[in-house]
């Protein structure tokens, strides 16, 4: 049986598509700057050596290690949050897995663009697939962040087909890509039932992927015996600080999508509320392992921990480290704990806090280990040059420039997962929760 | 088999930087402007680090000699995600330049942090341009470089002994920082060989290695009287 959908419904998340506006060619214009002038350090970076950043010798790593592992912590918004939320069932997801998968897909690119910015050799990249050694740490980033990749872009298609399909029926723009991408979608009751197959087992799937990816990040770190990087907390603190991250970083998108397109018919209070009480949970996780691992150090107290842990909590990094301690865990806690206080606002606000906090946990780690080896020595001081700015400004401005076109291109909510939930959610849940008491449950 | 290792005593090192300056010599070791320096960028495969304990007037201060420390199980050679870092047949941890990717994550692995970078492309002032090694190649823009043991310095000795019709002896192959040091505090030779003069000095009970709880085994054995030489730590 053919069960076409009804386009009268949901005409609003049609409109952005393939309407480029003039605020967002403006917003463009401003990002596409910001991206070219970053292209340019980049160049010249390429041209002159990394001498032209403020590493050194023992700060090997700095601003493109950071947010190497800050992008990645945030693509575990998307793929995990959104797997989690169709597995469980939570009818709330629907009109925001979308906007959280996308996340995860573009962001990754940034990732792993910010490794290849920071390698002294990027010409010789395949050298990497060529002579691999698999006992390095990199190598097991490289292979589970292309398996991710891969997945989390599945994962993203997916359920965007039947949407992509309501497009080419509805448009004459563009029609040839639309077609091409919707794979003959007609919503026959055997591809309905193929795709919910496939989604539910690429939900699983990309649960332990997204798990493994942040592990190995960590472990990047973490397989070293450089002090306060050799800690097994590392690859747990490391998946709860990435979901956290994730978290903020999809409260942010879908306040700035709801408030651009006005979809506040879709995205409501009650899921910021949802997701707010989730960041409210992270943040004392993140309390709970950062607590842990300090007091580990503290209490064991050798010497060459010690030092790092001092120039954290009183030395030359107690800013960024204290700052951290109140981005990540005293505002958004005071916000979210308080329900008249966890609203779209105040979830945003700690959201924004947290993705600050998160950053600069990411730079805490990196940095001030590095500065402190164990053989006393002259060092140099770590401070970014105007080229490491530029080159984390070009991704974030990139990052938000993809995000803007994806919403010109599909629909940011998943149409036909709203439309299904109008149709049969309603009664699959009260049918379900039936099933939870034993006797007769009577409807009022 | 060969395990080539390093003797230095601190005892008669007088902190002359003789070795320094050979070693930059010997292996086409680029300069660093004033500027550069200061910003923690010289290459220094051979480096003096000073040990200070104590405060002024009861200050102890002391200096040490620290190339690559070739250690049996380095940190370094394992984080490498190319094999651009390794540990040859004879023990000596080598460096490929023309393989190496420059993602600096063995020099950010190394306990000793004796591993460098080329943050620019290596440069020499004009007049010095004549005197590079023709024995060592000059390394490229964005790759890790460190002390090798003078690696080229056994090629070339073996290659003698080869002409010579006789097998390697003691002497043949002997790093320039070794060569160099006017109070010959630095002995090198095979450790596996019980014979060798390295292989004596270690048994001495002034010996010990740096960082030697960090389970590296490095090639490179010190010898002193002064105990507080051993634990250090910054």
């Amino acid at each position: 049986m053919d069960r076409r959908i009804d386009m009268t419904d949901d005409e609003k998340l049609f409109e952005p598509i393939l309407n480029f506006g003039i605020k967002f060619r403006i917003t463009a214009m401003i990002l596409g700057t910001v991206i070219l002038w970053a292209l340019f350090a980049w160049i010249y970076q390429l041209r002159e050596g990394l001498g032209v950043t403020g590493l050194n010798r023992p700060v090997y790593w700095g601003f493109y290690i950071t947010n190497f592992v800050f992008f990645i912590g945030i693509s575990h918004a998307g793929t995990l949050i959104s797997a989690i939320l169709r597995l469980t069932n939570a009818e709330w997801r629907r009109s925001i897995t979308r906007s959280a998968e996308v996340i995860t897909v573009l962001v990754l690119f940034f990732g792993v663009g910010n490794i290849l910015v920071d390698m002294g050799r990027m010409d010789r990249i395949l050298n990497v697939f060529k002579h691999p050694q698999f006992q390095s740490p990199l190598l097991w980033d490289v292979t589970s962040i292309s398996i991710y990749l891969t997945a989390s872009s599945i994962y993203l298609y997916l359920p965007l087909i039947p949407d992509i399909a309501m497009i080419r029926d509805r448009t004459k723009k563009l029609r040839w890509f639309y077609s091409m991408l919707a794979l003959g979608w007609r919503g026959t009751e055997q591809q309905r039932k193929w795709l919910e197959k496939a989604i539910a087992f690429m939900a699983i799937l990309v649960i332990p992927i997204a798990v493994s990816v942040h592990t190995v990040v960590s472990w990047v770190f973490a397989m070293t015996i450089q002090p306060m990087w050799h800690s097994t907390i590392f690859g747990p603190y490391f998946v709860a600080g990435a979901i956290f991250s994730g978290i903020a970083a999809l409260i942010i998108a879908m306040a700035l999508i709801r408030k651009v397109y006005r979809l506040e018919g879709y995205l409501l209070p009650i899921q910021f509320n949802n997701l707010g009480i989730l960041l409210l949970v992270m943040s004392l996780f993140w309390f709970y392992f950062t607590f842990a691992e300090f007091l580990t150090s503290f209490y064991g107290a050798e010497p060459t921990h010690m030092v790092v842990f001092w120039s954290k909590i009183s030395g030359e990094y107690a800013p960024f480290f204290w700052t951290m301690f109140a981005t990540c865990f005293v505002i958004p806690f005071v916000i979210l704990c308080n329900k008249r206080t966890r609203t779209i606002t105040g979830t945003v606000v700690a959201s924004v806090s947290v993705t600050i906090g998160m950053w600069l946990e990411r730079f805490t780690i990196v940095v001030p280990t590095l500065l402190n080896p164990r053989l006393p020595y002259e060092r140099g001081l770590y401070s970014p040059t105007w080229v490491e700015w530029s080159i984390t400004a070009g991704s974030f401005a990139t990052f938000i420039l993809l995000y803007m076109l994806f919403t010109k291109l599909f629909p940011i909510v998943s149409i036909w997962e709203m439309m299904e939930g109008r149709k049969h959610a309603v009664r699959e849940v009260s049918e379900r929760i039936k099933t939870y008491f034993s006797g007769d449950v009577k409807d009022e | 088999m060969v395990r080539w290792g390093m003797v230095i005593d601190l005892d008669k090192c007088s902190g002359c930087q003789a070795c320094v300056v050979a070693c930059k010599a010997e292996n086409n070791v680029p300069f660093a402007s004033p500027e550069e320096a200061q910003k923690g960028r010289v290459i220094n495969w051979m480096e003096i680090i000073p040990i200070i304990e104590g405060e002024y007037p009861e200050l102890k201060a002391r200096l040490i000699p620290r190339p690559c420390m070739h250690c049996d199980h380095p940190p370094c050679t394992k984080v490498c995600p190319v094999y651009a870092t390794f540990k040859n047949e004879e023990g000596l941890v080598a460096q490929v330049y023309k393989r190496c990717i420059g993602c600096r994550y063995c020099t950010t692995a190394c306990p000793y942090t004796v591993k460098y970078f080329n943050w620019h492309k290596p440069a020499w002032p004009e007049e010095m341009r004549a005197f590079l090694n023709p024995d060592v190649s000059v390394r490229q823009k964005g790759v890790v470089e460190k002390c090798t043991f003078c690696h080229h310095r056994l090629q070339k000795a073996r290659e003698k002994v080869q002409v010579e019709k006789r097998g390697l002896k003691e002497g043949d192959y002997v790093p320039a920082c070794a060569q160099t040091c006017p109070t010959r505090a630095i002995t090198f030779g095979d450790l596996d060989d019980p014979h060798s003069s390295v292989s004596k000095l270690k048994q001495s009970p002034r010996a010990f290695k740096l960082l030697e709880e960090l389970g590296t085994e490095p090639k490179v054995i010190y010898l002193s009287e002064e105990r507080f030489y051993r634990k250090v730590v910054v």
